[in-house]
């Protein structure tokens, strides 16, 4: 949303006002505000994608990790750059260093403290199940033209078949 | 697609979804709701937005088959988003049922097969969000416990069947960082109109922010603040206990609550018949007007809301109030009147809605 004064820069004050009787809402930047005597001690809302494409851009300094795809769903650290989002739960093992950065810059701390997690025994991934999973990354991978990853995943299909 | 859309049948919901409006839980009059949200993700797929559609079918139907031995969902109602008219999907998001991305109502989101949705009795599961699973629980007023309570159970009914992603170090995994750890977001929806109008409410949302909590409008992220409600929910997920996070929202919240009051007391004392007159005027305009424009409804009803916390306006229940925040939305009215409206019809059959339900309902002798 524009500012309502300048209508240019992108309004992080809102005010919602009652002047003579009528409730009218008035959208400000930041500047505008300031200039009309608006307090704006008022941290802005920020935009979670924000905060985390700035922190991974400083950090990721085209290291090898940059261009490595994940071995699971094939997504990499630029992938996550473009989206905000990770491809997989494998992303993050294949991004485990600058994630944990990341998570620090996010959450002030990398190290989770809350409940612990046991994944029920009973679960055995049946063979059909397996198949169908890694012949969707087999896809994947060729969609991305990550034709390494697809030949080892094509040579893991015919063995369980 | 052109494939014909089923009209969604909301008297299968449990109460229609929106028990939580019934203004029965603590504060109710000041915190609207509750709502408590686990992410999760299954291992073995890549996330919703990576998944091709035949995985996030396979995970849906692993998920169905899963709930036979959960509890907390017996008797829940499965929706087929994916199969829903844009209007039906935006009546149940309008409900806060479902997010604006699962309904698909998101231009950077358009609908993906297998979102989906089990509604129960006191708790929702939502599939092929962000993340696979968003498990939720609404409550109405004040109520973090009782509401975290029923997300637990069916975290931990669920998570025996189903196995989740999680790492040893950085907890339960999601597509998103931001929510990785606990994946747990605990909010309210409160309502604040005695800080905005002594223009207290600066200080108080940038206090907030440095105890670790972040604040939003109606719809959660990106929607904007309107008719004074606040959605206000931890910042970070991870590195605190669920505990600890439900904690500090408590804390922040009674504290809010307190600041809240005693800018009410303020407006009585300092401005007493200008504030009367102006709170008056909103009734009136809610009472009378034939026209009248989401923000603008939003806006006096904040005022009429006001004046009944006041004790000026007598005879409308709390209950009212919320059910006319939700049920004056455009896809609550199209369904009212049966057919699609236009932005100005919308408008006219908003004015129309709220002056029923304000004859009907009482309210206003002084």
């Amino acid at each position: 949303m524009l500012c309502d004064n300048c209508k240019e820069r992108d309004a992080v004050v809102h005010l919602t006002r009652i002047v003579d009787n009528a409730v009218t809402q008035l959208h400000l930047c930041e500047k505008c505000a300031a200039a009309k005597g608006v307090e704006t001690t008022l941290a802005v809302p920020q935009h979670p994608l924000g905060d985390i494409l700035q922190a991974v851009q400083q950090q990721a300094s085209s290291t090898a990790e940059d261009a490595a795809a994940c071995g699971f769903c094939g997504a990499t650290a630029r992938d996550f750059r473009a989206t905000g989002r990770l491809g997989c739960p494998h992303c993050y093992e294949a991004m485990e260093k600058s994630l944990r950065e990341l998570l620090r810059r996010l959450h002030g701390s990398s190290r989770h403290v809350g409940q612990r997690y046991e994944e029920p025994v009973a679960h055995v991934a049946s063979k059909s199940d397996s198949v169908h999973d890694l012949r969707d990354r087999l896809q994947r991978a060729v969609d991305a033209e990550q034709f390494e990853l697809a030949a080892e995943l094509r040579d893991r299909i015919r063995v369980i078949e | 697609m052109t494939a014909p859309r089923a009209a969604l049948d909301l008297s299968l919901l449990p109460d229609g979804g929106v028990r939580w409006l019934d203004a029965s839980g603590p504060n109710a009059d000041v915190v609207i709701s509750t709502r408590m949200r686990l992410a999760r993700n299954v291992s073995g797929y890549a996330f919703t937005g990576r998944a091709r559609d035949g995985e996030r079918l396979r995970m849906l139907a692993q998920v169905r088959d899963a709930l036979g031995a959960v509890p907390s969902l017996r008797g829940s109602v499965l929706v087929r988003l994916e199969e829903l008219a844009t209007v039906d999907r935006q009546l149940l998001h309008e409900r806060h049922l479902v997010s604006k991305e699962l309904a698909g109502l998101d231009p950077v989101h358009p609908i993906r097969s297998g979102a989906a949705v089990f509604l129960g009795e006191s708790v929702g599961l939502l599939v092929n969000e962000e993340d696979h699973l968003r498990l939720q629980a609404l409550r109405s007023g004040f109520s973090v416990p009782e509401a975290f309570e029923s997300v637990r159970r069916l975290d931990r009914e669920l998570g025996s069947q189903v196995p989740y992603a999680f790492h040893r170090e950085f907890g339960y995994l999601t597509a998103c960082p931001t929510n990785a750890g606990t994946g747990l977001r605990a909010s309210v929806l409160i309502h604040l109109p005695g800080l905005v109008l002594t223009k207290e409410i600066g200080k108080v949302l940038a206090g907030l922010q440095q105890m670790g909590l972040t604040y939003r409008g109606l719809y959660g992220e990106g929607s904007e603040v309107v008719g004074n409600f606040f959605q206000l929910s931890n910042q970070t997920t991870l590195g605190r206990s669920e505990e600890e996070l439900q904690d500090l929202l408590v804390r922040v919240v009674r504290h809010v609550i307190e600041r809240e009051e005693e800018a009410r007391r303020v407006l009585v004392r300092d401005a007493g018949y200008i504030i009367e007159d102006k709170l008056w005027r909103a009734y009136g305009t809610l009472r009378y007007a034939r026209s009248l424009t989401f923000d603008e409804a939003m806006n006096y009803l904040s005022g009429v809301r006001l004046a009944s916390g006041l004790k000026l306006i007598t005879g409308l229940s709390v209950y009212t109030l919320n059910k006319l925040l939700i049920f004056a939305q455009s896809a609550h009215l199209a369904r009212l009147e049966q057919r699609t409206l236009t932005e100005s019809e919308t408008n006219l059959a908003r004015a129309k809605y709220v002056r029923q339900v304000l004859v009907s309902e009482g309210g206003g002798v002084e």
